[in-house]
């Protein structure tokens, strides 16, 4: 097996036992971007130089610590990739925009600071819809990302390029951000684990906002096991983000063995008309079947207004992207707002509009009220599951193009993912297998507020189970 | 057509190319149409939900630290003065 | 035709916290070179959140009872949306529907309306106290304005009156008393001339018809007046406005709903901005900071650190202590200097000095509180009626010569007409205007034995 091919837990175990530095496992990473990144599309930024640099320090780091210390920097030495929309001090932070194509922040993210300090060496900037605005990794104003799978189709978006870079073996973990499904859905095109947190429990400072009351900060990696060790450093309360919260003291890897035999999980009465495609349908047909076989019970639950949640959700994020994106006027750093792609334009004057005089009351109240039903859904489905398993996407990867046109289109493939963020809860996204076609399909695991510990639980059994990540695009 | 797309534009302060307007106009307005569906759900007795940790009272002590330099204030400007950011001139208001 | 002017005002307080609204940067910007008390928060970079600052949500809430109003058990930040240079983010974090304080109101004393009779008070009701950011500083110059950040996030406390004020007189009163309340909370200086304290006047005329005042509409236009940074203009801009209004109204016409600028070189107000219709504010609730809810007890455990204020103290000097109210107000109108006339006066208590005459000292012989301690003060009177003792000789020999000259006076006191004395009293004033009329009668009631 090639180095950069490893899990986080497996190169940290070579890294201990001096196997092989951190020095080789980064230029790995490195050799693979510099491979296969022009055909994929992952990066915006490589910074080779720094991470050699970073990765050399982390070898005499390692090779000075005394025994016992290595567990204090979970991620010592480790090759990890931001989305590009991590503000990281000294490098170029564009949100896949023109607007800030030149734009290098002061200062760093704490997820960024946190992940430094756990001795993670960075090995670059990812690709993404302009401004986390997408489902497909097309919005980018520097090229789409493409699906290391098939590169005809879409990795999924927005967090496009950080999902590419995982499934691809050029980081062995990547950052994202999840607002409507940006994490799950090219977590679930990329045959990756991807984890949307509670939100408030990730701090939002530094990472450029795209819905404030919706965006949850998570990550990429390539097995549950790695999900866990990552979030326990992303983690917890942070005093330039007022709505964070405190972390439990226990890892979140605590319950990973446990399994799940006697739980209760909970699935979708009826995928309703969301779905056209009964093959793909079919597969996770078969994930449920599995769930059942690994000792949980099923229990079918109806999540009533799930229907209006694309519409309620699609008041509430534009609004907040059109004052977010307010502070884009060329004059202190970037260009001026003429450089929006056509996506932000469009839900800065959807978002103007719903929030304007007069049209307040019918828009941006009635889907704060709509939210408020959302939310109660779930927490009285909660109160009857541990747990609830849903497909991530409605269909599986589409070719790049097939829906760039359609911004509603577009929008609907949102239709699974974007309940847990109008509920604020976590949700795990898996791979469950692949179509004919060989394109990757998953599901998400949604749980209630805080319940992380439990969907890494569940997310490993199904993986131990199924071992998809051992398959590799052919690239 | 639901949506002005000039006036929001100006409100939004988004320069549109001429052009720009009969495409936004027929998306937006059918982007609008598909959300409306949400004034068929009864909201009589609910509340609104505009955050979802139910924090409140969050808030920091009145202390100092330290900021960022003038040089890096102005490091991304393309339009500066005398450590000044500098603007076309605008008629005070 | 006779026209009332209603007015109603929006002052803006900055409050002298240590750091910023949101985050902490340096909150005193006066003199400090331009763009150094920055950060990512006050220069809107993307990414950056708010952090609301505790102590100066107190110092709003202060204000806010100091103004009697009700405050809030549960209040929230909004959004105010609008682009301009001086505005980073391209919002202001505020408060729209649920301020910290709503319903107040103050009394202005009776003796600067005209309407009312001399001693009456006239209630100016306050509509609400909410807090805000402030925005940076632009500076013209030629085809450029440049832009300081560092006065960007410094906290300010919007005070919005209903439009109660019927003169300019009354908004110069309005304003020195708010000056004074903050003052005296010790939240802000409130100078005007430097900025820290704004005043965003809304005048309008309407017909003063006695007869008719059921239907008490207000009028249909309004003129906001900016570029206000004294009391004097305050006043001047006010008086030219009701002025313009009334002579636009007699042609028949109505004047135009539009913000003027007090232009202090022509002595007048100039046009800034038409306002075609109002301005599309979008607000929403802030989704970065969660919503801040008081207690009762919260909100006690502020008022008790608030101290005694303006009023309440007038009233104490007046009604306990017996000054003059001419003497009270003055020495009420500084907190420092009703302190230490407080504190002398605990002082002067055990010399038996009265408060009259501590005030007379403070009052009229300019005492500098700075350098000349209570105590010291208080020596400072023993002494002087020690000066006066020293002459007590002179004043018996005085005393003796008059004694002599007023035979009748001597013979109808030691008959008994005890009020007698007050005759002589009078005749040794004549020649020791200055002298204490008791230590006076003590020698004179001495030598009459």
């Amino acid at each position: 097996m090639k180095l950069n091919e490893l899990t986080i837990k497996r190169a940290r175990e070579g890294l201990r036992n001096k196997n092989f530095s951190s020095v080789e496992l980064t230029r790995a990473c490195l050799e693979q971007i510099k491979k296969h990144n022009k055909n994929l599309n992952a990066f915006i930024t490589v910074t080779e130089k720094k991470a050699l640099e970073d990765a050399k320090n982390a070898d005499q780091h390692i090779n000075n610590l005394a025994i016992g210390q290595f567990n204090n920097y979970p991620l010592l030495g480790i090759p990890i990739a931001h989305k590009d929309l991590f503000s990281t001090k000294g490098i170029k932070t564009t949100a896949a925009s023109k607007v800030l194509e030149d734009y290098i922040p002061a200062y760093d993210a704490t997820v960024v600071k946190k992940l430094k300090d756990a001795g993670a060496v960075i090995v670059g900037k990812t690709n993404l819809d302009a401004w986390a605005h997408g489902s497909s990794g097309e919005n980018s104003d520097f090229g789409p990302a493409k699906n290391p799978w098939n590169t005809e189709y879409v990795p999924g978006g927005s967090s496009s390029g950080s999902a590419v870079s995982v499934a691809s073996d050029m980081c062995l973990a990547a950052t994202g951000t999840d607002t409507g499904g940006s994490i799950r859905l090219p977590a679930s095109f990329n045959n990756i684990v991807g984890l949307k947190p509670t939100y408030g429990r990730v701090s939002r400072y530094g990472i450029i906002a795209m819905a404030s009351s919706l965006d949850s900060i998570g990550h990429f990696t390539k097995t549950v096991e790695d999900s866990a060790l990552f979030f326990d450093i992303t983690s917890g309360q942070d005093i330039f983000d007022a709505t964070t919260l405190p972390n439990p003291t226990e890892s979140f890897t605590k319950n990973l063995e446990k399994g799940i035999k006697g739980m209760r999980i909970g699935f979708p009465k009826i995928l309703k008309e969301n779905s056209q495609e009964l093959e793909y349908l079919g597969y996770f047909e078969i994930a449920k079947r599995l769930i059942q076989k690994l000792g949980a019970e099923l229990i079918p639950i109806d999540i009533k207004h799930e229907e209006c949640a694309i519409a309620c959700y699609y008041i509430i994020q534009p609004s907040e992207v059109s004052s977010n994106l307010a502070r884009y006027d060329g004059i202190r750093f970037g260009n001026n707002r003429e450089n929006f792609g056509d996506e932000a334009k469009r839900r800065i004057m959807l978002g103007t509009y719903t929030l304007s005089a007069g049209y307040y009351d019918a828009y941006y109240k009635k889907a704060m009220q709509v939210r408020t039903l959302i939310k109660k859904d779930f927490d009285e489905a909660f109160k009857n599951v541990d747990a609830l398993i849903s497909p991530v996407s409605p269909t599986p990867p589409w070719k790049l193009g097939e829906k760039i046109s359609d911004p509603l289109k577009m929008y609907l493939s949102d239709v699974f993912t974007v309940t847990a963020n109008l509920a604020g809860i976590p949700g795990l996204a898996l791979p469950i297998g692949f179509t004919k076609n060989r394109l990757p399909v998953g599901m998400q695991i949604l749980g209630p507020h805080f319940s992380e510990a439990k969907l890494f639980q569940i997310g490993h059994a199904y993986e131990q189970a199924t071992e998809w990540y051992s398959q590799k695009p052919n690239l | 057509m639901k949506i002005n797309v000039p006036h929001i534009a100006k409100l939004a302060n988004l320069p549109l190319k001429p052009q720009e307007k009969d495409k936004f106009e027929k998306q937006l307005s059918e982007i609008l149409s598909y959300v409306e569906k949400l004034s068929e759900v009864d909201t009589k007795d609910s509340e609104t939900t505009s955050q979802v940790t139910g924090l409140e009272n969050i808030t920091r002590e009145d202390e100092v630290s330290p900021s960022l330099t003038q040089e890096e204030a102005l490091s991304n400007t393309k339009n500066k003065h005398n450590g000044l950011f500098k603007v076309k001139a605008i008629l005070e208001d | 035709m006779n026209y009332k002017p209603v007015i109603g005002l929006e002052v803006h307080v900055e409050l002298k916290t240590k750091s910023k609204m949101f985050c902490s940067c340096k909150a005193d910007y006066f003199g400090e070179k331009p763009n150094t008390n920055t950060c990512p928060v006050c220069l809107g970079l993307p990414g950056a959140l708010p952090v609301p600052n505790k102590k100066a949500i107190e110092g709003c809430v202060m204000i806010g009872l100091a103004l009697n109003c009700k405050i809030n058990n549960f209040s929230k930040f909004d959004r105010k949306n609008y682009f301009y240079p001086d505005l980073p983010k391209g919002y202001q974090i505020s408060q729209y529907d649920q301020p910290f304080c709503t319903n107040g109101y103050v009394y202005l004393g009776g003796e600067t309306n005209r309407h009312l009779p001399s001693g009456t008070k006239k209630r100016i009701r306050i509509r609400r106290v909410h807090m805000e950011e402030d925005t940076a500083k632009l500076i013209h110059q030629g085809q450029d304005s440049l832009i300081d950040f560092n006065r960007s996030g410094v906290p300010l406390v919007e005070i919005v009156t209903e439009p109660d004020f019927e003169s300019a007189k009354e908004v110069v009163e309005y304003l020195k008393k708010l000056q004074q309340i903050v003052r005296y909370l010790n939240v802000s200086d409130a100078d005007m001339e430097k900025g820290n304290m704004r005043l965003e006047p809304n005048i309008s005329l309407m017909i003063n018809d006695k007869g008719l005042r059921i239907k008490k509409t207000l009028p249909k236009y309004k003129v906001e007046v900016k570029n206000i940074n004294s009391f004097r203009f305050a006043e001047k801009a006010i008086e030219y406005e009701i002025k313009r209004q009334t002579e636009i109204l007699s042609e028949g016409k109505t004047p135009v709903q539009e913000t003027r600028g007090w232009d202090e070189d022509k002595q007048k107000t100039v046009t800034q901005r038409i306002k075609e219709e109002a301005q599309d504010y979008r607000y929403f609730p802030e989704p970065d900071i969660p919503p801040i809810r008081f207690s009762d007890s919260d909100i006690a455990s502020i008022e008790c650190i608030m101290p005694e204020l303006p009023d309440v103290k007038m009233q104490r000097f007046t009604n306990i202590y017996r000054l003059s109210a001419y003497d009270a107000e003055i020495l009420t109108r500084d907190r420092k200097i009703a302190e230490y006339f407080d504190e002398t006066t605990v002082i002067g208590f055990h010399h038996e000095i009265k408060r009259k005459r501590i005030a007379n000292y403070i009052i009229n012989r300019k005492i500098d509180i700075n350098k000349i301690l209570p105590a010291e003060l208080i020596q400072i009177i023993i002494k002087d009626n020690q000066k006066s003792s020293l002459d007590e000789d002179k004043l018996s020999k005085v005393i003796a010569q008059i004694l002599i000259e007023n035979q009748k006076a001597v013979t109808d006191y030691k008959n008994g007409k005890v009020q007698a004395i007050g005759f002589l009293i009078g005749k040794v004033k004549q020649h020791f205007p200055k002298a204490d009329t008791r230590q006076i009668k003590n020698v004179l009631e001495k030598s009459l034995k």
